[in-house]
This record gives structure tokens, sequence and C-alpha cells, in this order.
């Protein structure tokens, strides 16, 4: 690093413009993955953060993959999946996209669910819980609806009585949710036949969410369960493709995020190849005076890194710092995967291109030193 | 060590044929003594003296040598780094130019040679400050080489071909951009640090005027060694 560090000192002009273009690159692709990360726990936080092991759709059409928008699940299936060994409890869960009214109106999505089903955040320690005629509200849904408990709600048909605010952000397709109680949930989102009223056996749910016991069922059981009762089970996880709006909204974002790592590892390669071909006669005169193919390679990698290392470093930070300052205002997501897993993917792909644009080093002939030839 | 240059020949492919830049060419320079190699352009000087620096390493086309060739290129570049170690340890290179590195001050071109050799850059700094005070510019060490005139440039690079004590100095037209008095200054120099540092110094000048410092001449025509010409 003799000279690379000299280099850096000498050409600081440059240095400095290639260190601003890689920051800046940084800051794209970590604000991108904090907006990528932030649309999608809006997107489907209410689902990945259900208590449950898996979600049993109803069966697709075919070649198609299930949806929360067409899934309709019976009694039948759901008591079918209870009474398999190893499932401890399997839950009805309507979901539905309504329109709400408190202080003022809003989209939310609906949660149907049973009284002591445990699928309304924090109920399990003691918090209130849905029953007839009442609704427990997303801190979302509350600040949406300006509403707050003991308000009136008005949901499709129904006046809900808001019996709690859950102290947790749980939000479905970009919506807050709302949790009411399966037979509240027939009125006001429910389809089919359970939606006309006129069906004893007909669909109550958009899914079955089981929770595994102490001995969970193979992989190879649940797959004979679901072709045996007609569904289809997912993890929580899995299932945020179901969710329409996630799988197309996180691909345009997530290719977004592929190009700039592509533009960046080009652009540093771009760089450092110029860079490389400017200082050919240096390198040519070190090599006729005896440095070793190791020495020059070992000071030209030396200097990618540190530019690398310090426009990565700045860039990072500065998304870090806007991402927490947008984040009041905007679904962004701070954390380890959102800006350190980015920054050593840059730093990985850039160093790629360092790499390949330095390692002419190594070409460099020394009678260019010399003028021998 | 005396420098011994034993029948070299070198040769360039040229189109369908051969350009011959060196042909049979025998010297012995002893050590402590400078010997001139005197010539007209393309006389094959600078060849000679790249042959005596040893950097004739990989061929050119090696870069782009299909997969299967790997072998041999790994086998040039390590040939490659062979000769860089012995122009590291062992030998001096004054270019034609002074050919010093931008970024680096004057005291920085001298203790980047030792960091070359993987030492401390300041390990031997009391040396480099001595060589650059035999060599008259110690009072511009902490210059770049864009604030020194083209002799305080001649004189550094050639303080730097002497800091890693070399046993063979080797010297490329080192007064071809200087004035004739910069010029006789700077080849007495390199005589005069040639003996004191026992060094068999080949001193490569097509400019006979500079060199009244210097007992020994050889003289090259057209590749080969030939008597010295007539004066005219």
């Amino acid at each position: 690093m003799f000279l690379a560090l000299r280099d850096l000192r000498h050409a600081r002009g440059r240095f400095a413009l290639m260190i601003t273009v890689v920051a800046l690159i940084t800051f794209l692709v970590a604000f991108l993955a904090a907006l990528t990360a932030g649309l999608g726990r809006a997107s489907t936080s209410a689902v990945t953060e259900l208590p449950v092991d898996r979600l049993a759709f109803a069966p697709p059409a075919e070649g198609a993959s299930p949806t929360f928008t067409e899934s309709e699940v019976t009694p039948h299936q759901q008591e079918a999946w209870a009474d398999v060994p190893g499932v401890g409890a399997a839950e009805p869960l309507g979901v539905a996209t309504v329109r709400a009214s408190g202080e003022s109106t809003a989209a939310v999505t609906a949660f149907g669910v049973r009284p002591g089903s445990g699928l309304v955040p924090g109920t399990g320690d003691g918090g209130a819980d849905v029953s007839a005629g009442t609704v427990v509200l997303s801190r979302g849904a509350a600040d949406a609806l300006g509403a707050d408990v003991g308000d009136q709600v008005g949901a499709g048909p129904l006046d809900l009585t808001v019996a709690a605010v859950a102290d947790a952000e749980a939000d479905f397709a970009h919506t807050p949710v709302v949790w009411v109680s399966l037979d509240d949930w027939q009125a006001v989102g429910a389809r089919g036949d359970a939606a006309a009223g006129d069906a004893q056996d007909g669909p109550t749910a958009t899914v079955v969410a089981l929770r595994f016991g102490d001995d969970p069922p193979t992989a190879d059981a649940l797959a004979a369960t679901d072709a045996e009762l007609g569904t289809v089970t997912a993890t929580p996880r899995e299932a945020r493709s179901a969710i329409s709006s996630f799988t197309a909204e996180n691909l345009s974002l997530t290719l977004m995020q592929v190009f700039l790592l592509a533009i960046s590892a080009l652009v540093v390669g771009a760089f450092f190849t110029v860079w490389t071909i400017q200082r050919a006669g240096d390198v040519a005169v070190l090599r006729a005076l005896g440095a070793s193919t190791r020495y020059l390679l070992r000071d030209a990698i030396g200097q990618a890194g540190v530019v690398l290392g310090v426009g990565v470093g700045l860039g990072t930070a500065l998304a870090a710092g806007a991402g927490l300052l947008a984040a009041r205002v905007m679904p962004v997501v701070v954390d380890v995967s959102t800006t350190l897993v980015p920054a050593v993917v840059l730093v990985a792909l850039g160093g790629l291109g360092a790499v390949l644009a330095v390692t002419r080093v190594a070409r460099v002939d020394p009678h260019a030193a010399l003028a021998a030839r | 060590m005396d420098l011994t240059l034993d029948r070299i020949r070198l040769a360039y492919p040229d189109g369908d044929g051969v350009l011959v830049a060196v042909d049979d060419v025998t010297l012995t320079v002893p050590s402590g003594t400078t010997t001139a190699l005197l010539g007209p352009s393309g006389a094959g000087k600078s060849s000679l003296l790249a042959v005596a620096g040893a950097p004739l390493d990989a061929p050119d086309d090696a870069a782009g040598a299909p997969r299967a060739a790997r072998g041999p290129r790994r086998r040039a570049r390590r040939a490659a780094d062979r000769a860089a170690a012995l122009r590291r340890e062992r030998i001096g290179i004054v270019f034609q130019q002074p050919q010093l590195v931008a970024s680096l001050t004057v005291l920085e071109q001298l203790e980047l040679m030792s960091h070359l050799r993987g030492r401390p850059a300041a390990s031997r700094r009391a040396h480099a400050l001595a060589l650059l005070d035999a060599v008259g510019v110690a009072d511009r060490a902490d210059r770049r080489p864009e604030h020194l005139s083209g002799g305080q440039r001649q004189r550094v690079a050639i303080a730097r071909a002497l800091m890693n004590d070399p046993q063979v100095l080797l010297v490329d037209e080192p007064t071809s951009a200087l004035d004739h008095e910069r010029g006789v200054q700077v080849v007495e120099l390199v005589v005069r640090l040639a003996r004191e540092l026992d060094a068999a110094a080949l001193l490569v000048t097509h400019d006979e005027a500079t060199l009244d410092p210097v007992a020994a001449r050889v003289h090259l025509a057209d590749g080969r060694l030939v008597e010295a010409p007539a004066a005219v």
C-alpha cells in the first residue's frame, strides 16, 4: 500500500470523484433495499407475523398459485385439518379488504377469526380478543380511521365497537388490518355462499391457519393431507406470494437493485481500467526497478479496496440515516438486511470489477520503461 | 562483482523475417569501474542494456494465449518475477528519462526501493538521505518530481538506482535531456559512485563529449561491437 496510499493522496480529486460515485450507488442500492423491505412489510406483515406454522388454501385453478383473493375453505376442511396428527390447532381465518369508517374513512383488511383463536396480536398476553359486535384495530387502522377504544366503526352493514387497539403494526396489501369475529366477517367480507347466507356447510373462511403440536406432521404427511382434503399448504413466508400485489412489486424493486449492483461493478471496473491504463508508465518503471507481480497486484487491489470501502461506507451511512428519517413518512426498513448486506454485496461485486481491471498490471512490459523496443 | 555479457544475441520477429538487435556481443565491466557503450541511434545499445538488466520476460503474445497455453504463461510469469528479483537485489537502473513516480516525493522515490525489497519504507531513510546528499539534491527531499529541474530529476534517478547497493549499475543515455555542463556532471557522478560502491557500471550514450571522466569505451554498430570509428 506504499504507492497506493500516496497515489490516493496525489490524485485526490479523481479518487474523491470515484468515492462519491460509489457512495451514491451504495446509497441508491441500500435505500432501495430499505424501501423494498418496507413495502414488502406493508404488504405482508399481517401474514408473516401470524403465530402459525402453515396456512391451508383452497386449491387454485389448474397451473395457478393459490391467492388470498380466490381461496375459500369449508368448515369440513378446517375440521379435517384439526384432526390431523401433529396439528395442534386449525383455525379458520377470513381475509377481505373492506371500506371502514370511523372519524374518517379508509380501506382496511378485515381478518375474521374465532374468539380465543390466538390469531389477534396481544390476546395471548390477556389482551382484548374479538367478540360479536366488536373490532380490534391495528395501530395503523386506528390512525387511518381516527378511532380509539370504545368508538364505533362502520364496516359494511355493521357498526362495530372498538374493543382494543393492538400494540402491533399489521398490514395486508398496503392496508391496515382489523380483527373481527368470524361471524361478523361473514357479513362484512365473505364471498360466495357464506356471504349469501344460504349455506349451512358453505365457505366460512379464506384459509385455515395451522399450528403444529410438539410432534409436527412430516412434509409427506402434509402433502398427503393436502391431496386428501383438496387444499394447498404454505408457510406464512411462502404465503406472501399469495398476496396479489406483493410478487410484482417485489420483483420490480429487486430487479432495480440487481441492475444497480451490476452497474456498480461496471463503474468500479471501468474506473480502475482507465486508472490502470493511465499509470501503465509508472507500473512499467516499477517492474523494471524490480517490483514483483504480487507486489503490484497487492498495491493496486489495496487501492481499489480503499476506494470501495470508503465509498460503500459513506453510502451505507447516508442511506441508513436517510432511511431512519424517511421511516416517519414512508414504508422503509433499516436493518442489517437493508444496510450491511447490500454493502457487502457491493464491495464483493465492485471488488470483482476492480480485480479484473487491475490484473492488467501483471501484463505491463518493463521494456516500456527502458524503451528497448 | 564484474558484469560479464557473453555472446549476447537478441532478435525480434520483423514481418516475415527477423530483426537482429544485438549480435554476438561479449563484454566485461570490472567492478568499481564504468564502461561507456557508444553508438548511433538504432545501434542496439538500449537493447543490450535491457538484456543486461534481464527484463526480457513474458513474450507479448502470452497475454492473449489460449487456455491450453496457461502452463507456458505461468512459467513466463515466474521467469519475469525471477528477473524482477534480480533487478531488485543486484541491479540499479537509470533510464533515459528519469521516470520518477509522480505521486512520490524525492525521498519516497528512494524509500520505495526498500519497500520493493519487503522492508519498511522508512527503514533506510538515513541511507536515502545520504545518497540524496551525494547527488546534491538533499534539499529537495520533500519535493515531488514536478517541482524539480531536468538535471535534479536525473540525479534523483541515479540515487534511486543506488538505493539497494547494486552490484551492477546500468545507465541509459542519462545526459540526453541535459545541457553539456550538467551532462558532464551526471557522468562524473556515475563514475564516482560506481567507484565508491564498487559497482560495475555500463553507461549507454551517443554523446562522446560528456565522457571525459570515463576511461573504458566500447562502440556498437548494427548490433555488433566494432572498433572505435576514426575521429573526423
